[in-house]
């Protein structure tokens, strides 16, 4: 596992106070020399997970890579507060070109990089949901198995919220967009076999795949760092809780981010050549309902009489994930 | 060097001439020779420093050569119809980012009914995409082009897309002379890029553009194409000095002296109709031929100049605006400064369909004559079309019209041609 969390619970809280720690375990975002590669000023909604993410995973790569960094952009949130014309918050070389093919311009910046004799420059390309496991997926699968040279980075808010809040194949079920509404007997989002994108990156058997959350952004900021040690194609897949899409409060990103990883619904790992090779373990696993009740997307579940049985298949999913990659101390995994 | 080569090959040899330093490759027929040979001339070495990068479609490939142009790396890819729309998205864009990428376009019809011969309805559907448009006559001139296109496009900071008719360019053996690597050094200098990614001095690239300025961004774009309209001449004189011989330019004339029927056209069939123009002069018949090797920009003076003798011009083009006729003519009309009805329209050579000197002498004597319909379809079989329309009308379950026709056919190879 490349980081282990330090845990100060006599805050009362789970961060952790940078202060309190040597300054080579302190994160990017507590040195001066951060790069702020995504910088303030930009029109993210209040308690943006995307922008949280990105912010934490771009400077940790220019961290990583002495600030020789090119970034792809695929369309979506993420480009659109970014680059209002003529402002832009990127302090780093930059494009956007369109929603579905991020990972191929990343290609063509990392091929021209090879060919000019400046490997040292490295590529990200990043998304969101939308951009990555729908319309973008041909080309992330092409860059994928060519093993380019690539690290891609999916901002993962489980629906297309630029466009006011339409499914995804990353919308999990029972979960309320504009359209999957819940009206009459419809419960929201259908069950479907998902679209579990770590995983088919991981059938790629590429390098490096991980997942992270933004509550965890210490571990958030190692996983790109050792991402970026490693030449290849490579996938991180953050979970970014939406305030607007998911219907919570602002200042409730972090936790339910956290409640995400929490109740086994949003597995944290680390895979190396398409196997697991670390978790993120789970304490105690909370009841997946810990996680629903707070989010509006969710309300149609629990508004009388309620629907305690798609709440029971949400919970069955939670704990295939936590038999599945040995969430819980003590026990394995069996993928 | 004069060679006997196949077209494609040539292509392949004139764009490593030209130091590409990413090429993307996906197949589609006709164009595939043209990447096969640079992928071997990559392997072998030949061609370096270069990545050769066989990508998973269409919309990849033009999205690998734009990250790659825009990282300041001098790209290459071709495709043809069904491709050439796949990518549509990513040719737009590329345009409107200012991307030097030069691409070359096997001409081929699109489907349905799928067809793999010739036509340009693959690059007509993309006249207003922003990329400047070069239509070759034949092989010596599709190796010339792309020599000029890399020029032009990275002058310009435009695509620049060289359309050669598939098959029978692509795959025809004809004799060219193909040019020296000195040569080619002296007449195209390295890329220099307007923007590029670069961790030394980063820039956003691809920013939203709002109404408040978007009218001007387009502006630019169509100012940038009609500075191409001065520039392409003025190089293909250049050219012609370093390499000795005329190709590119704007529009090519042919026994335009004293010609009262102006045939226009795109791309090889001009050949057919030089021959049978040839015969018709020695017949006394005032008749001459412009050939548009530049569509977009459209070259509105130069043909405006061209047919200012014309008392008719009967524009013939393998393309079709369903609906409407043709998509050259309504060009062309533009241009003329006569009469609107005394433009033609032939439509001809639609999915490979064989464009005879036997019809053409046809066609243009109706059009001298007077006796020419105002949009006409070349050797088109009624009875078919007939046949079709009986069906609809007696049965609603009419069922597939390609397959309809292909068994009222019967046997298809005996009648092509």
């Amino acid at each position: 596992m490349s980081y282990q969390p330090i845990r100060f619970y006599q805050t009362g809280t789970f961060t952790v106070g940078n202060r309190l720690l040597p300054t080579e375990e302190r994160s990017v975002q507590a040195n001066v020399r951060r790069t702020n590669s995504l910088n303030s000023g930009h029109r993210a909604c209040q308690g943006c997970g995307e922008a949280l993410g990105a912010r934490y995973a771009i400077d940790a790569a220019m961290e990583a890579t002495d600030r020789q960094l090119v970034a792809a952009n695929a369309t979506g949130c993420l480009e659109v507060f970014s680059t209002p014309y003529p402002e832009t918050s990127w302090q780093i070389p930059w494009i956007h070109s369109l929603f579905g093919n991020a990972a191929a311009v990343a290609t063509g910046i990392a091929a021209a990089m090879r060919v000019k004799g400046r490997e040292h420059v490295r590529v990200v390309a990043q998304g969101g949901d939308g951009g990555t496991t729908d319309i973008g997926f041909g080309c992330l699968s092409g860059m994928f198995e060519r093993n380019d040279d690539v690290l891609y980075i999916c901002y993962d808010n489980e629906a297309y919220m630029n466009t006011g809040v339409q499914r995804s194949s990353a919308t999990p079920p029972a979960a309320r967009t504009n359209t999957t509404f819940p009206v009459g007997d419809s419960a929201g989002n259908r069950f479907g076999q998902g679209k579990n994108l770590p995983v088919i990156a991981m059938a790629h058997e590429i390098p490096y795949v991980a997942t992270a959350t933004v509550s965890e952004l210490r571990d958030l900021e190692a996983k790109v760092r050792r991402a970026m040690e490693i030449r290849g194609a490579r996938y991180i897949h953050i979970l970014v809780p939406c305030p607007l899409g998911w219907g919570h409060g602002s200042a409730e990103t972090i936790r339910m981010a956290r409640l995400a990883h929490e109740t086994g619904l949003f597995p944290v790992f680390e895979a190396e050549h398409g196997e697991v090779k670390s978790v993120s373990k789970i304490r105690r696993q909370l009841p997946v309902e810990e996680y629903l009740r707070p989010q509006q997307r969710f309300a149609h579940l629990f508004k009388p009489p309620g629907r305690p049985d798609i709440v029971a298949r949400l919970q069955q999913l939670a704990d295939r994930n936590i038999r599945r990659y040995g969430l819980l101390d003590g026990t394995e995994g069996t993928r | 060097m004069l060679k006997q080569i196949e077209g494609s090959a040539a292509v392949a040899e004139a764009v490593a001439l030209c130091r590409p330093e990413v090429i993307c490759a996906y197949p589609i027929s006709p164009q595939t020779h043209i990447v096969e040979g640079l992928g071997r001339l990559v392997d072998g070495g030949q061609l370096k420093p270069c990545e050769f990068i066989n990508v998973e479609s269409e919309f990849a490939a033009m999205s690998v050569a734009i990250g790659a142009s825009a990282a300041g790396a001098r790209a290459y890819t071709a495709t043809a119809s069904q491709g050439l729309l796949f990518m549509a998205e990513a040719v737009f864009n590329a345009a409107g980012l200012g991307l030097p990428i030069v691409m070359t376009v096997a001409n081929r019809a699109i489907g349905a009914p799928i067809n793999i011969w010739n036509d340009h309805t693959d690059a007509l559907s993309q006249r207003d995409c922003g990329w400047i448009q070069l239509f070759a006559e034949d092989n010596q001139e599709a190796l010339d082009l792309h020599i000029q296109a890399f020029r032009l496009a990275e002058e310009l900071s435009l695509p620049v897309m060289v359309c050669m008719d598939g098959f029978i360019l692509t795959h025809a053996y004809e004799r060219v002379d193909m040019p020296t690597q000195e040569q080619v050094d002296a007449y195209l200098p390295p890329y220099e890029p307007r923007q590029v990614l670069d961790p030394a001095d980063p820039v956003s690239i691809g920013a939203m553009v709002g109404p408040e300025a978007f009218t001007e961004v387009r502006f630019l774009a169509h100012a940038k194409q009609q500075q191409a309209l001065q520039l392409i001449p003025a190089w293909a004189s250049e050219f012609k000095r370093i390499f000795g011989r005329a190709s590119g330019g704007l529009t090519h004339g042919y026994r335009l002296d004293d010609a009262e029927t102006v045939v226009v056209a795109l791309g090889s069939v001009l050949g057919t109709i030089k021959d049978t123009v040839d015969e018709m002069r020695e017949q006394g018949v005032k008749i001459g031929v412009l050939g548009i090797t530049c569509f977009r920009p459209w070259p509105t003076a130069a043909v405006r100049e061209a047919l200012a003798g014309a008392k008719r011009v009967l524009v013939l083009e393998k393309s079709l605006a369903v609906g409407l006729g043709g998509i050259v003519s309504n060009h062309v009309s533009t241009s003329y400064h006569g009469a609107s009805d005394d433009v033609y329209t032939v439509i001809a050579g639609l999915g490979g369909r064989a464009i005879t000197r036997g019809s053409l002498h046809r066609i243009f004597a109706a059009a001298a004559e007077g006796s020419l319909e105002p949009v006409t379809f070349l050797d088109l079989d009624y009875s078919l079309v007939d046949r079709v329309l009986a069906r609809e009308r007696e049965h609603r379950r009419s069922g597939p019209i390609a397959e309809g026709i292909l068994r009222d056919l019967g046997v298809v190879a005996a009648k092509i041609g």
